[in-house]
């Protein structure tokens, strides 16, 4: 026990040290953090109405950033499954880099569901037997299991990880195997319940579709791993951590598959909503085309559309072996699954209303800094992460054993 | 440690609590944080007798400090035998929106930002029903208008509410009446319900609702028309502090044209009753399941 209060210490003062470039990229994300901080302080004296939100769309860029990354934390299991399960070596040293980076994706999550609530100051009625938890019958109230469930699982896993490489043991097998297999069922299960949470309204025909949490899997296990590329070299770069570039690869065959499924899925809603036509599609031809002279989300969507053939067709091709086109390639697949699962799919939903009135959205500015803030923050816990575990990691930060802590 | 650390380290420490302080600041602007008693206040359903009563005196002191005029509210409760149901004649409706005022005056709805429970959707005689060639921000000199006609919608009370399946911490529910209600004191305000009605009857208050004080309807029910916090979520409940005393609601009292009747459908010999019974009626959106309570109608 004290030598676990010593770890955590002694990784909490390695947050703190770093050359000239670590406190700039710290200070930095401070001050964005702050000036999200600052927007977050007047929406909370003033109300939602700093928002762009309307009682017609009443959910807008908090909920859809939430939903981009409940998905981006689910990824962290494209690393985890190649590993356990397919013994995969060239990701082996990587997996714990994947479940931290799961833990800030969760944390940013959890900041973005408080900021779209009304009162937060009354979040205790969610909290099973202190508040009132409608469990089993909202499928919020899944969403809220899952998400901690998965925070502290992965914190679980890391944190057990890291502290049996400090005290320089091998980690037992039972305590973290099971932990490892109930993870990766439950990091399909996070996604899938965040899926839920829009599929099971039956007034909104354009959420309400079985192939949309298959969708979400899809199109989070191509976001994600494309973002871990980009991370891995930035810390390759940083440090002198060894990141493959054959991990880089594992992770771009992954990313095939999943931008492959993603776009035929998105191909089997569009036929389905398009050639038999009907009613329920005026969302869907709000988001492509636009709907009585209101054309708000088209640039978005076809931006995405364009970002997402363009990475897929480079993902299949050997120019993306090469890293800067790799780079370039996740870049796009990010931003395009971004607006495509954020803005493109949040928003529409809500337009036209279910008694048929259309009012365009736009996120204000105090709205985007909140976002730009949270941002901030799941970047600022992921280096942090970082910076703590990886000198634990190459062995450089250990436990002093008896003999030497006297000599 | 050295003096030099010192003065660093307390330098950093200064200036991360200057910049956190002048982060904050916009919380100076807030008048009036919630009392120690409203924030430990439990779900309605679970309130004794004894503790509503002190609940309801709070209340009435906090809508006399926010605007300055003392109400006397109730907690309402369902009368035994009694389903209320709404039917609206659409043949007869011509659109005028005395109902969606005469709701605003009596349920002490927010007037700026402006919040009303029902819409009034203008629809043209085209052979469709289609809702999105409608109209709801109509302004003619006069109506109606030759070539539409008009549906008002407001919450249909569902038999099978998907609003109250959907809110996490149980804040809205069915009363036995049949009226959906909202504990103004236990929404959290994530507006899941609010995405999940198929009939748009739910509002927001995305700040803090005002209304002038000569304005207040001062008879007010906990479940009801009390004003409502920022934050929260809110709708159409019937006028429960009418209808729980046998009157009808505003909206019916108030039709010139008496296309809405309302009524008790347990009583065989209600108006309600009798139109079930012998008009054509119809549901919004039937194919959904969620049972409204309130039906449409044609005279012929």
């Amino acid at each position: 026990m004290r030598n676990y209060a010593t770890f955590l210490v002694r990784c909490g003062r390695l947050a703190f040290v770093g050359d000239w470039r670590y406190y700039t990229w710290l200070g930095a994300l401070t001050a964005v953090i702050l000036l999200g901080l600052n927007a977050y302080a007047k929406q909370f004296a003033v109300g939602l109405i700093t928002t762009g939100m309307s009682d017609q769309v009443s959910w807008g860029v908090y909920i859809a950033n939430f939903t981009f990354l409940v998905g981006m934390a689910a990824a962290a299991v494209m690393l985890v499954i190649p590993v356990h399960i397919y013994k995969n070596e060239d990701l082996h040293d990587l997996v714990i880099i994947g479940e931290l980076f799961a833990v800030s994706a969760i944390l940013m999550c959890l900041c973005f569901v408080t900021v779209d609530l009304g009162r937060p100051d009354r979040f205790w009625h969610l909290i099973p037997w202190i508040g009132i938890f409608h469990f089993p019958g909202s499928m919020l109230s899944w969403d809220v299991l899952v998400l901690n469930g998965y925070l502290l699982l992965n914190l679980h896993i890391c944190g057990y990880m890291i502290y049996c490489r400090y005290c320089g043991r091998t980690p037992s097998k039972w305590f973290y195997y099971p932990f490892v297999f109930i993870g990766i069922i439950w990091a399909v299960s996070i996604h899938t319940v965040t899926a839920f949470l829009y599929v099971g309204l039956g007034g909104r025909p354009f959420w309400n579709s079985a192939v949309l949490g298959p969708r979400f899997i899809a199109s989070a296990f191509t976001a994600g791993p494309a973002f871990i590329i980009i991370a891995l070299q930035v810390l390759r770069h940083f440090s002198t951590y060894r990141v493959t570039d054959k991990a880089l690869m594992t992770l771009r065959s992954i990313i095939q598959v999943a931008m492959l499924v993603n776009l035929f899925l998105l191909a089997n809603e569009a036929f389905n909503e398009f050639y038999a036509g009907g009613r329920h599609i005026a969302s869907t031809r709000y988001l492509f085309f636009g709907l009585h002279g209101h054309h708000a989300l088209v640039p978005w969507i076809w931006t995405a559309v364009t970002f997402n053939v363009i990475s897929a067709i480079l993902f299949v091709m050997k120019a993306s072996r090469r890293i800067p086109v790799l780079n370039i390639t996740c870049a796009l697949a990010i931003v395009g699954i971004w607006i495509e699962k954020g803005m493109g799919m949040v928003v529409p939903g809500f337009i036209p209303t279910p008694i048929g009135e259309i009012v365009d959205y736009t996120p204000s500015f105090n709205e985007v800094l909140i976002c730009l803030g949270i941002w901030a923050f799941g970047f600022l816990c992921f280096t942090i992460f970082l910076r703590m575990s990886v000198p634990v990691l190459q062995g450089k930060v250990f436990m002093a054993r008896p003999r030497e802590a006297q000599a | 440690m050295t003096r030099r650390s010192f003065l660093r380290t307390s330098t950093v420490l200064a200036t991360g609590a200057a910049a956190i302080a002048a982060g904050l600041a916009p919380l100076r602007k807030i008048g009036h944080y919630s009392s120690v008693e409203e924030f430990l206040q439990k779900q309605y359903k679970e309130l004794s007798p004894a503790e509503m009563k002190v609940v309801l005196t709070r209340i009435e002191g906090e809508v006399e400090r926010q605007y300055g005029i003392r109400p006397h509210v109730r907690d309402y409760k369902p009368m035994s035998g009694v389903q209320f149901v709404y039917a609206l004649n659409l043949s007869r409706c011509v659109g005028c929106r005395k109902c969606v005022h005469a709701c605003v005056a009596e349920n002490n709805q927010s007037r700026n930002p402006e919040i009303q429970y029902i819409r009034v959707v203008k629809l043209p005689n085209d052979g469709s029903f289609d809702l999105e060639s409608g109209d709801v921000n109509y302004t003619p000199k006069s109506v109606p208008e030759a070539g539409f006609f008009y549906m008002p919608i407001q919450c249909h009370q569902c038999h099978n509410p998907p609003c109250v399946t959907v809110c996490p911490v149980k804040a809205t529910w069915q009363e036995a009446d049949g009226i959906t209600v909202i504990d103004y004191n236990w929404c959290i305000g994530c507006r899941y319900c609010e995405a999940a009605c198929p009939y748009f009857a739910r509002r927001f208050n995305f700040a803090t609702p005002s209304i002038p004080k000569e304005q207040i309807n001062p008879k007010m029910s906990y479940l009801g028309n009390r004003p409502r916090y920022k934050g929260v979520m809110e709708k159409c409940h019937f006028c429960i502090q009418r209808t729980r005393e046998g009157r009808y609601p505003a909206c019916v009292e108030v039709c010139p044209t008496g296309s809405r009747k309302f009524g008790n459908i347990l009583d065989p010999d209600s108006e309600v009753s009798y139109i079930l019974k012998n008009k054509r009626v119809f549901v919004l959106k039937e194919e959904l399941g969620t049972h409204p309570r309130f039906f449409y109608y044609f005279d012929i």
